[in-house]
């Protein structure tokens, strides 16, 4: 069930604007549905979803129940520095989730021909 | 009052057209007659708003994916007593390219009809000697799920004939049997009125090449018989018990019937 999938850029460049994809398998149960006893499913949503950069907070969300099953979060931001990306997420039954990424910020001129 | 049907000539004519009915009411279930003509088959994905569309595309986004990725690691993960993974003794899952597109068929032990499902579930009692796999539960999904994406793109071509036969005849007999409280057949909507409106959705053709798929109503991957079940609660029929051998006579029609579609996976529906 603790399972992720991150899609991020081979390659960044200092100064790019790159986009981040995670996508997060959890029921996000709202609380409000049965299941087919007709017991109430007890609400089990992410609360709380972080990303840091080197431990500086770069990303932060904080869903409800009015997010789908298995949710898709979809951001940018502008590359600065590599170093070691940490996502972290807790839902209502403290369940803890955690994605590394190590990335790595190529310098401006390395892969860009002279006068662009 | 003079009826032209006295005349000699006319009463032979009103036989002949008597026995020529008489052979056209009776065809549909002697014959493997198609209702959809193999080059108007369409895929449920044609009937698919474009931002399902996009999200099936999608490799990454793609909500199968997870329950992809899970089965592709079950494959390879020892269980039961026996303690051996599927790769144990089918090798490589690539190998099981195609296997997913020819079935349900008859397992010639039992002489029953398998859908993938059942196979799966019957490999892990006799030979993996591990714990049973409820229907629809995640781990068969996920491993079906699997096996089928490496048939990803290859035509369906069930096999009909030798021990399939009475199974085919029975699921074109469902096929065409009006049931429930609606009194309706499988082929009222989606051999007659297919592309036409059921409340708001399109109405598709009802083919089966994309599953187990991702279902956005039902947020996970299910089978072809919970989605078969749920047509069932539309018509307001009474529902076999899971894994009922009408049921999986009913999906070799459907294969038979959209044969030559491509399988998707993983797909995605509304």
């Amino acid at each position: 069930m603790a399972s992720a999938r991150l899609q991020i850029p081979p390659r960044v460049t200092q100064g790019d604007v790159f986009k981040i994809r995670l996508l997060v398998n959890h029921p996000m149960d709202s609380g409000f549905l049965r299941d087919i006893d007709g017991v109430l499913i007890q609400r089990n949503v992410i609360r709380h979803l972080l990303c840091t950069l080197n431990g500086r907070e770069v990303f932060r969300v904080e869903p409800t129940t009015g997010v789908s099953a298995n949710p898709l979060f979809e951001f940018y931001l502008r590359a600065t520095e590599s170093g070691e990306m940490l996502f972290r997420w807790v839902d209502d039954k403290a369940y803890i989730g955690e994605l590394r990424h190590n990335l790595v910020v190529e310098a401006a001129n390395a892969s860009k021909p002279s006068g662009n | 009052m003079q009826s032209i049907a006295s005349k000699p000539v006319f009463s032979w004519l009103y036989l002949l057209v008597w026995f020529l009915a008489g052979v056209f009411i009776a065809s549909p279930l002697s014959a493997q007659q198609r209702n959809i003509a193999l080059d108007k088959l369409q895929s449920g994905l044609d009937f698919s708003g474009a931002e399902v569309q996009s999200l099936q595309a999608d490799e990454f986004a793609n909500p199968g994916n997870i329950s992809l990725d899970t089965g592709n690691k079950l494959w390879s993960k020892p269980d039961g007593k026996s303690n051996k993974s599927c790769q144990s003794c089918h090798g490589d899952i690539g190998r099981m390219k195609g296997i997913s597109a020819r079935y349900p068929a008859v397992d010639k032990a039992s002489g029953k009809l398998f859908n993938l499902e059942d196979r799966i579930r019957q490999c892990r009692s006799k030979n993996q000697k591990a714990s049973e796999w409820p229907y629809e539960s995640d781990e068969l999904i996920a491993l079906s799920l699997a096996v089928t994406s490496t048939s990803r793109g290859m035509p369906l071509q069930a096999q009909i004939n030798g021990a399939a036969k009475s199974h085919f005849e029975n699921g074109q007999r469902i096929f065409t049997t009006r049931q429930g409280q609606m009194n309706l057949a499988c082929t009222n909507c989606h051999d007659q009125h297919y592309g036409q409106k059921l409340y708001t959705d399109p109405l598709s053709q009802g083919q089966p090449n994309a599953y187990p798929l991702y279902r956005i109503d039902w947020q996970r991957v299910v089978s072809l018989e919970r989605r078969l079940r749920f047509c069932y609660t539309g018509v307001r029929a009474e529902i076999p018990p899971w894994g009922h051998s009408d049921m999986r006579d009913l999906s070799l029609y459907l294969m038979w019937r959209g044969q030559g579609l491509l399988v998707e996976a993983p797909a995605v529906r509304k």
